[in-house]
């Protein structure tokens, strides 16, 4: 565990899951870059689609997973309904014994976008049945406001389509989204490199999503460590607050302050 | 029941790894027998007999593509063989294969793929779309273009299958329909196997060639436990009527991210395929990954949908924690492995053949195996990289 780790706790629904990084698992070239990747990404969670994978069976992405030691966060990838959701929640929490999911409701199986109207009256759902609902939603601050009005304990809206690289479209919409949230904002889908990672930090979000991005680079593991870095300076650039932007140059050294007394420059 | 009489090598598993196995190593003269409860089926069944070393060329998994692209070059020389000694034809085609991208964001990633494809000196050429449906008529004018991959071939997987055990009797193999349950051994060194219906095998030495199931065979000291997984596979099987008009050569497309290859036969006969998925050992055939398949099929060659579908092929493959085969001695003296060929057993059968065979021979003259191809996938290498699982 880094540094940063222990003295900045990323805190969800009052535990710290560890690393800003969270990996996803989908994508994955083989079991052994995967594992390559999380080690060099110091992810501590990794999201495993409920729908897309057996958990009783030997030698797989789970066994995997508990090896290393990383908390798997169930998805409910492939769901199109709130109901198909809903139950596929419940029987991520038999399967995998926790009741964290993160919540996909699928809109358009051609853009992956979420569908907002199932995906609200899911989470309700899901919320009141004791879950720990981390939705993916879409970049509209409205949507995410419901949710966490539904009790929702993160939200996490999108950059762009999954698995499209093309970064965060709407830079605005996810600041908006941060300064109203009162629940962590993680930024999952849409990045293509380590820059849209830092920029997701920058814009005040509290963790962010890698999946695509990391396991079908060429060189996974390498990825992974710029992202690693990539949240970590984003993070810190945040913290340490940007200056404010202008529309024409302020000298980096003012005159005032300068050994030479002003009368006595040329003139 | 009771110990049948003894063979100087007992094959675990009869697809097409062991069944290869079983032939070559009989006709080097040994005594063998294949144990399996219906030989010849299973994922070789299933398979869509692509022999694909360039198209399966993945980013970071190098010695895996020379091993595959060694494996290619065997297949002439195997294919000849096992029609000479059988009189059978194995369909086996080298009239190359297309790969075709679906869109323009699926060009740019065909791009990528053939920049790392000529980058490790193998041989593709980056198509137009004119000159893709030159090559192949019958591909839908909305394709963005494609590669082709003239090394790339293809084999009948089912003939090759009848034909192997079909030379397997012939060489003498003893062919036992059952399922082993265990690996005997004493002393550090095997015995024979146990049969699921009673009884035992004895043999000076076990090739253990069960696919996804290479785990589960009692018996095998953890240390040597191949870490295979199933990653379940459904191909479907078409045809096209008469008068409706066949592909020329194997087409890969990939369609909206999503890959998908269609294998024309010689008799008018399509495979179509295949779905990878991390379910555990089921057969079942989920609708979706079967309409996704069809939807992708149809948008790159639109003439699908006058084909007829015949069959529905789910199988499993031995998927590896790095994706290469797991060959060669264990632990245990006289247990070979010989499993985990995920993709490309069909591919990788020949040169599992004769690497398995030159094993026998250097484990009865006690002396370690030599290099060559396999030397990257012998099955201590999980243990030494503390990787995968």
């Amino acid at each position: 565990m880094t540094d940063a780790v222990r003295t900045d706790p990323f805190l969800v629904a009052g535990t710290d899951v560890g690393s800003r990084l969270l990996l996803g698992s989908g994508g994955m070239a083989s079991l052994e870059s995967l594992a390559g990747a999380l080690r060099a990404s110091g992810a501590t969670v990794a999201t495993v689609a409920v729908r897309r994978v057996d958990p009783t069976t030997r030698h797989s992405l789970v066994d995997l997973l508990e090896g290393l030691g990383i908390r798997i966060l169930p998805n409910t990838a492939g769901c199109f309904t709130a109901a198909d959701a809903v139950l596929t929640a419940r029987l991520a929490r038999e399967a995998f014994a926790t009741d964290w999911v993160k919540l996909e409701v699928i809109g358009d199986d051609r853009t992956l976008l979420p569908d907002p109207i199932e995906l609200v009256a899911a989470a309700e759902q899901l919320v009141e049945d004791g879950f720990v609902v981390l939705p993916y939603c879409g970049d509209d601050p409205v949507v995410a406001r419901r949710l966490e009005q539904v009790g929702c304990a993160a939200v996490m809206p999108l950059g762009s389509p999954i698995g499209s690289g093309l970064g965060i479209r709407n830079p605005h919409n996810i600041e908006l989204i941060v300064a109203e949230a009162g629940v962590p904002v993680i930024l999952d889908a849409g990045i293509g490199t380590a820059s849209d990672a830092c920029l997701a930090m920058e814009l005040g979000c509290s963790a962010v999503l890698v999946a695509s991005a990391v396991t079908r680079a060429e060189d996974p593991t390498q990825m992974a460590r710029a992202m690693r870095d990539a949240v970590a300076a984003g993070r810190a650039a945040r913290q340490a607050g940007r200056i404010a932007r202008r529309y024409v140059a302020e000298a980096s050294t003012s005159s005032e302050g300068m050994v030479a007394p002003r009368g006595a420059v040329a003139g | 029941m009771g110990v049948t009489p003894g063979h100087d090598v007992v094959v675990v598993g009869g697809g097409i790894i062991g069944l290869a196995v079983a032939w070559r190593a009989a006709g080097a003269g040994r005594d063998v027998a294949v144990v399996d409860p219906d030989p010849g089926r299973g994922a070789t069944w299933a398979a869509a007999g692509m022999l694909a070393p360039v198209a399966e060329a993945h980013f970071g998994e190098e010695s895996l593509t020379a091993l595959n692209v060694a494996a290619g070059r065997a297949w002439p020389d195997f294919a000849r063989d096992l029609e000479a000694a059988t009189g059978r034809t194995v369909h086996f085609r080298r009239d190359g294969t297309l790969l075709v991208a679906g869109d323009p964001s699926d060009r740019t990633a065909t791009d990528r793929v053939l920049a790392f494809h000529q980058a490790m000196g193998l041989a593709a050429v980056r198509l137009g779309r004119s000159a893709c449906r030159e090559a192949e008529p019958l591909l839908s004018p909305r394709i963005s273009g494609g590669v082709d991959l003239p090394d790339d071939h293809q084999v009948d997987n089912r003939a090759v299958a009848t034909a192997l055990l079909d030379a397997c009797r012939t060489a003498g193999v003893t062919m036992i329909p059952d399922r082993v349950t265990r690996v005997g051994s004493a002393g550090g060194r095997v015995t024979g196997v146990v049969l699921a219906e009673g009884g035992s095998v004895g043999a000076a030495s076990v090739v253990l060639a069960a696919g996804s199931r290479s785990g589960e065979v009692g018996g095998v000291p953890d240390s040597c436990r191949p870490p295979v997984r199933p990653v379940r596979g459904v191909t479907l099987r078409l045809r096209a009527p008469d008068g409706v008009p066949c592909l020329r050569r194997t087409v890969r497309a990939l369609v909206h991210g999503r890959s998908c290859y269609l294998v024309p036969r010689d008799d008018g006969g399509l495979v179509l395929g295949a779905t990878v998925e991390e379910r555990g050992d089921g057969l079942e055939v989920p609708l979706g990954g079967v309409a996704d398949l069809v939807e992708d099929a149809r948008r790159v060659v639109p003439v699908l949908d006058e084909y007829s579908l015949l069959e529905v092929s789910p199988g499993l493959r031995p998927g590896t924690p790095d994706n290469g085969p797991i060959v060669g001695p264990t632990d245990l003296v006289g247990l070979l492995v010989a499993t985990g060929h995920y993709r490309n057993g069909i591919l990788l059968a020949p040169v599992t053949a004769a690497e398995v065979v030159a094993l026998l021979d250097s484990d009865d003259c006690g002396t370690p195996p030599g290099l060559g191809p396999f030397a990257a996938f012998r099955p201590d290498r999980f243990a030494a990289r503390g990787a995968g699982s």
